[in-house]
């Protein structure tokens, strides 16, 4: 049986999530090019996985234990680089060399440039059939390491997505968990004007699978979804997460446009200062005593 | 007369003996687990089989997945579709990362005969080769087939290996040297070379016969196997031997085998060259030999050229 770990402090990781949001941005900045709204709608799943639910070893990547976690979105790098370089996979000066010649950091991820990427991934769709890989490999060989794959609503109008989705029912792999970042936004706009996907829990429940439904920038509830996918038994789970595309950055919440650009030095000041007059733990401590 | 056999025959054979070597290999069907002999390997090691029913993106991913936690698959399906439809999966999930996932492209060609058009492949061997990091094998029987399936097994990364499914003449056995990304001599020639891959590897034994009578042409036939990575040393060599050049496949010739072939020879030895195979057209239903004849990819076309390519020749 797999131990359960310790709850890590809530509001530490909430000062975290603020750090790596400016760190998404500064490295974006640094870019000037790249995807800003599904990056920061990502970074409280991916905080939640590798600050409290994935088995892992920043200094041991290939340990063949370890949880894998595959990012099926793979425009959403930046988040990932970020919350990488803070729980220890290179350094964050690094994050800046985002996009750039030579980089470990490519546009998006590619496993051979980065260790502890677990894929290469950025044609959309492909993600999911891999972490099915994963998983009945998993079963195949009696391990009990765990398979995450986190994927973009506007992604789900894939087809591959559902035969994947199929395909992991059709197997029993409670040992995968899907994770769907809904910000119910895409490219050309409002996800439901694009392509409907409601009614979306229930077509994930069709296809055999667990769902469950929470605020995908609480992390309590994040915590609390990731704990319960892992106790569903015979079938895989899919955690649909409501976000908010932009999340943090007023003038980047709820638009499309920020779909696939980076902030300008003038916007990213705007930004790090909104993000700077959020109380921290230590502010909202003060304020209790 | 030599004993007929589809080379799909061979791979299916070759998933058997890799299954008894190696406990990591597995195999994957879309719905098309016995045309493709994969069946074989099922019946022996059910618990190494997933079907992912008719998906074939799906299906090439999942074994991107495997591969990624140590084993070894194999995707079956047919060549059209592997090739075709899963073609952005082999080439941003497989190929980009260099995972060991072993594609088995069956139905090559316009010789699967009435199906027609949609399930014959004629563009496999363009769309595959020009994939970084991907190894191609165009083996030319059941019994070559059967080594090269072994072979990309035994290898690490992403390879493809193509086979038919009519029966085909056996021309090699199991003396005969097979080593990937090598080419073997069948007959040597001093005038001109014949250079195929897959089934046309017979037919260019049966030119090199009919030039040899009627025309006093002496012709080297070079089973070129292995079209990735391709042997330029047999190319080049053969260019300035016999200084001239035909590439035969059952393939489109746009961008395909003898477009490898030339891609060579143009960089380190140019002589005269043609090219037999299928000419820019789409396939269409008939019996596999009509067929054969009908698009270009009999003996009698590798004669044709061959008689070109002499005229050209300095």
């Amino acid at each position: 049986m797999r131990k359960a770990k310790q709850k890590p402090d809530v509001a530490e990781l909430n000062d975290l999530c603020r750090t790596i949001r400016k760190d998404i941005l500064i490295s974006l900045n640094a870019a000037k090019s790249g995807h800003s709204g599904g990056s920061l709608s990502s970074v409280e799943v991916m905080v939640a996985l590798y600050f409290y639910k994935l088995r892992h070893d920043p200094q041991n990547h290939q340990w063949e234990g370890r949880d894998r976690f595959v990012l099926s979105k793979g425009h959403v790098c930046p988040a990932l680089y970020t919350v990488m370089a803070h729980a220890g996979y290179l350094p964050t000066d690094e994050l800046t060399s985002l996009r750039k010649l030579g980089s470990r950091l490519q546009g998006h991820p590619h496993m051979l440039k980065l260790p502890g990427l677990e894929t290469s991934s950025g044609s959309l769709g492909q993600g999911l059939s891999i972490a099915v890989g994963m998983a009945l490999g998993a079963k195949m060989d009696n391990k009990d390491f765990r398979v995450y794959c986190f994927m973009g609503d506007g992604e789900t109008d894939e087809g591959q997505i559902w035969e994947a989705a199929m395909s992991a029912a059709h197997y029993d792999l409670d040992n995968l968990c899907g994770i769907v970042d809904r910000n119910r936004l895409q490219i050309d706009g409002d996800t439901e004007k694009v392509m409907r996907l409601e009614p979306y829990c229930e077509k994930w429940a069709s296809f055999g699978w667990n769902v469950i439904e929470c605020d995908g920038h609480n992390l309590e509830e994040l915590m609390a979804a990731l704990d319960q996918a892992e106790c569903n038994c015979g079938a895989p789970t899919a955690i649909i997460a409501h976000t908010v595309k932009g999340k943090g950055i007023s003038f980047m919440e709820n638009q499309a446009e920020w779909h696939g650009i980076p902030p300008d030095d003038e916007q990213l000041a705007l930004a790090l200062k909104e993000l700077d007059t959020k109380p921290t733990k230590e502010q909202l401590e003060r304020a209790d005593g | 007369m030599p004993e007929m056999k589809p080379s799909r025959d061979g791979y299916g054979l070759g998933l058997v003996d890799l299954g008894e070597k190696d406990e990591r290999v597995v195999v994957l069907g879309a719905d098309l687990t016995s045309s493709t002999r994969a069946n074989w390997f099922k019946d022996k090691f059910p618990d190494r089989f997933f079907s992912t029913g008719i998906a074939e993106a799906n299906m090439t991913n999942i074994a991107a997945g495997l591969s990624l936690v140590g084993r070894i698959p194999f995707v079956c399906t047919y060549g059209v579709f592997v090739a075709g439809r899963a073609w952005d999966q082999v080439r941003t999930t497989v190929c980009y990362a260099n995972l060991n996932v072993k594609l088995g492209g069956a139905h090559g060609g316009i010789s699967v005969g009435p199906d027609g058009a949609t399930h014959q492949a004629l563009e496999d061997i363009a769309l595959m080769r020009c994939l970084p990091n991907m190894t191609v094998v165009v083996a030319c029987d059941a019994v070559e087939t059967r080594k090269a399936t072994v072979a990309i097994g035994e290898m690490h990364g992403p390879a493809y290996v193509r086979f038919g499914r009519e029966p085909i003449p056996v021309i090699t056995d199991d003396a005969t040297p097979f080593t990937l990304g090598k080419a073997e001599t069948f007959r040597d020639g001093s005038d001109l070379s014949i250079i195929a891959c897959g089934y046309m590897v017979g037919e260019a034994l049966t030119a090199a016969e009919t030039l040899d009578k009627e025309d006093k042409v002496s012709a080297r036939v070079i089973n070129l196997h292995t079209v990735k990575p391709i042997d330029r040393e047999a190319i080049a060599k053969a260019a300035s031997e016999t200084g001239a050049i035909v590439a035969a496949e059952e393939h489109q010739v746009m961008g395909g085998f003898g477009s490898a072939v030339a891609e060579v020879v143009t960089a380190e030895s140019p002589v005269p060259m043609r090219f037999v195979g299928i000419q820019y057209r789409f396939g269409e239903s008939g019996e596999p030999e009509e067929l054969l004849d009908e698009c270009g990819c009999t003996a009698r076309f590798i004669v044709d050229a061959a008689r070109e390519a002499l005229k050209q020749k300095k």
